[in-house]
């Protein structure tokens, strides 16, 4: 039994923890596996929580219902967390995610679909998850359909020329009921973003190519239940949430510390880690 | 090639409602018909060849078969990995269709030279091939490539080749279509190059030798027992393409030969050679001079005739 035992979830306290139940299975999927991407699981916790412990119309034991809103995890590298997620919301048993990477799993180091329920979209190169998001929202439209469909993007992502292609496409279709989420964690792979290639100003980037985009602490579930739960922000028009985040939000030894977007936890780091997040009171 | 191409393509998408073109700003003169009729059924997606194969995608993962049309290497090379990762892996039904296969826009230069794109595609799971070999195939193959339900690439040619099946024919995706038979040498051609072959064929036949031309308009599935047929019944084949000698059809035919047990025939890929081509000429005048007048094909085939 996963950390949700009713949707969606009705209070603050409960979307904290889920997010820290998805926390813990990440962390210990990645240290059995000896991964990486902690840190970009850790920064979008919040974010996952308030999509599938609420936000999300979706029916575990029918993935491929037509009318489910869609979530493309474009930086495919978090998807750890989101096995988490889709595991937890009983797309597929708990005990998969044990196996996550390892010889004969399922669960392939980034996002994949093959053989996973609930994952809309293989992605794992940057820069592809908001076409494939820009395709599925105008089908939908065209189909007279009423689903939604949320891209999630890194910040490093948006160094991708393709995301901005998209980002003119949705626009020119007034696509209101696709949304993008960035996770503004501030550090990509060899560096901060202000130090690779800087995206500030971001969200005046997403306006000027049409989109509404509005800024929010993406670690604030009254914030995100706010923001996502009013989709589309403003009719005919795209929605862009610019997520302030934490890289490694939650584990102190982690958090803006470019390391962890690589390191796989040792045993003393993961006890540690385990420890700050409270282990022992889920489950 | 073109014009029958969007012709079957608009009275699919009328019987259809699936059908779906996107086109990377290019078709002028082509297109417009279609998106006046369809606009339910039809997005210029601007000159974004990621954006419009990743939407592709996304659109067929939801139902629509989708056509994504453009020019050159632009539909294919610029987008390979949305091609492989977002089309190929999802098993999406996308169409990609290329207008300009080989020299067909010769004179623009290299950059218009598609002479890779067969290797490219028939390298990616899930690919199916096509280059058909005159308007009449183009038309069938459009709708051969809506049934089936996969990914799929096209290379046209450009408008006002040659017809050169004077009567229908049964078109099926992985299935030679025989032109003519013979029993001195088979000729495996590709794409535009069919017209070629029959030429090279009939001079041939002038001197006394009888050729076996097969349309192979899909090099991907390859009709295997086309080729191993050729190989048992004749011994000697040649493939011909207006595409690199890497990787295409020529390769898909020489892999099958050599692991086959038992297949003797003697065998020539003649295609372009692995280089840049940096001269300016029409199509004709750059086949010439990469090897494929007829003079030089005649020329590559001595040692086979030989036999």
């Amino acid at each position: 039994m996963g950390a949700i035992d009713s949707l969606p979830i009705q209070d603050e306290a409960g979307f904290f923890e889920f997010a820290r139940s998805l926390r813990i299975r990440a962390l210990d999927m990645i240290y059995r596996a000896r991964s990486s991407h902690i840190g970009s699981c850790f920064s979008m916790a919040e974010i996952l929580s308030v999509l599938y412990g609420g936000i999300l119309q979706l029916r575990p034991g029918e993935p491929d219902w037509k009318e489910r809103d869609r979530l493309v995890l474009s930086k495919g590298h978090a998807c750890a967390i989101l096995y988490a997620a889709l595991s937890e919301r009983g797309f597929f048993p708990l005990t998969w995610l044990e196996s996550f990477c390892q010889n004969g799993s399922r669960l392939a180091g980034h996002a994949t679909h093959a053989l996973v329920p609930g994952v809309e979209a293989s992605t794992g190169s940057l820069g592809h998850g908001l076409s494939l998001g820009c395709g599925m929202a105008i089908a939908g439209k065209w189909a007279g359909s009423a689903y939604r469909v949320v891209c999630i993007l890194s910040d490093g992502e948006c160094d991708e020329g393709s995301i901005w292609e998209a980002a003119l496409f949705a626009q020119h279709h007034k696509l209101d009921n696709l949304m993008v989420i960035v996770d503004y964690n501030k550090i990509q792979s060899l560096g901060t973003v202000a130090e690779v290639l800087e995206l500030a100003p971001l969200a005046e980037k997403w306006r000027a190519f049409g989109w509404t985009a509005i800024e929010i602490d993406g670690h604030s579930v009254r914030e995100l239940r706010e923001s996502l739960g009013h989709f589309p922000i403003e009719m005919n028009r795209p929605s862009c949430v610019i997520a302030h985040t934490v890289k490694g939000k939650g584990v102190s030894f982690m958090e803006h510390n470019l390391l962890w977007h690589y390191r796989s936890p040792d045993a003393e780091e993961f006890a540690r880690a385990m420890h700050e997040l409270g282990v022992g009171s889920v489950q | 090639m073109r014009t029958a191409f969007i012709e079957a393509l608009t009275d699919l998408a009328g019987m259809d409602q699936r059908v779906t073109l996107l086109v990377g700003d290019l078709g002028f003169g082509v297109v417009e018909g279609f998106a006046r009729k369809y606009p339910d059924q039809f997005l210029n997606m601007g000159v974004a060849e990621q954006n419009m194969t990743g939407v592709a995608a996304g659109l067929a993962l939801s139902g629509r078969v989708v056509f994504t049309y453009s020019i050159a290497n632009f539909p294919t090379i610029r987008c390979l990995e949305q091609i492989r990762n977002d089309v190929c892996y999802h098993r999406a039904n996308v169409k990609i269709v290329a207008v300009g296969g080989g020299y067909a826009y010769g004179p623009l230069g290299m950059t218009h030279h598609a002479t890779e794109d067969l290797a490219l595609m028939r390298v990616l799971p899930e690919m199916a091939v096509v280059a058909p070999g005159d308007p009449v195939e183009t038309a069938a193959a459009v709708w051969a490539l809506a049934a089936h339900d996969g990914p799929a690439y096209l290379r046209l040619g450009r408008a006002g080749e040659a017809v050169i099946h004077k009567a229908p024919v049964s078109f099926e995706l992985g299935k030679a279509i025989q032109v003519r038979d013979g029993k001195d040498l088979c000729l495996i051609a590709t794409g535009g190059l069919l017209q070629t072959a029959l030429r090279v064929a009939d001079t041939l036949a002038e001197r006394g030798l009888a050729c076996r031309v097969l349309s192979m308009h899909t090099v991907k599935p390859l009709d295997e027992h086309a080729v191993l047929t050729a190989a048992r019944d004749i011994g000697a084949i040649a493939t011909l393409e207006e595409h690199s000698i890497v990787g295409g059809l020529g390769s898909a035919v020489a892999e099958l030969l050599a692991e086959t047990p038992g297949v003797r025939a003697t065998f020539k890929r003649i295609g372009l050679p692995s280089r840049f081509c940096s001269e300016v000429g029409d199509q004709d005048y750059l086949r010439a001079r990469m090897g494929l007048s007829d003079q030089e094909i005649l020329n590559t085939l001595k040692p086979l005739l030989a036999c």
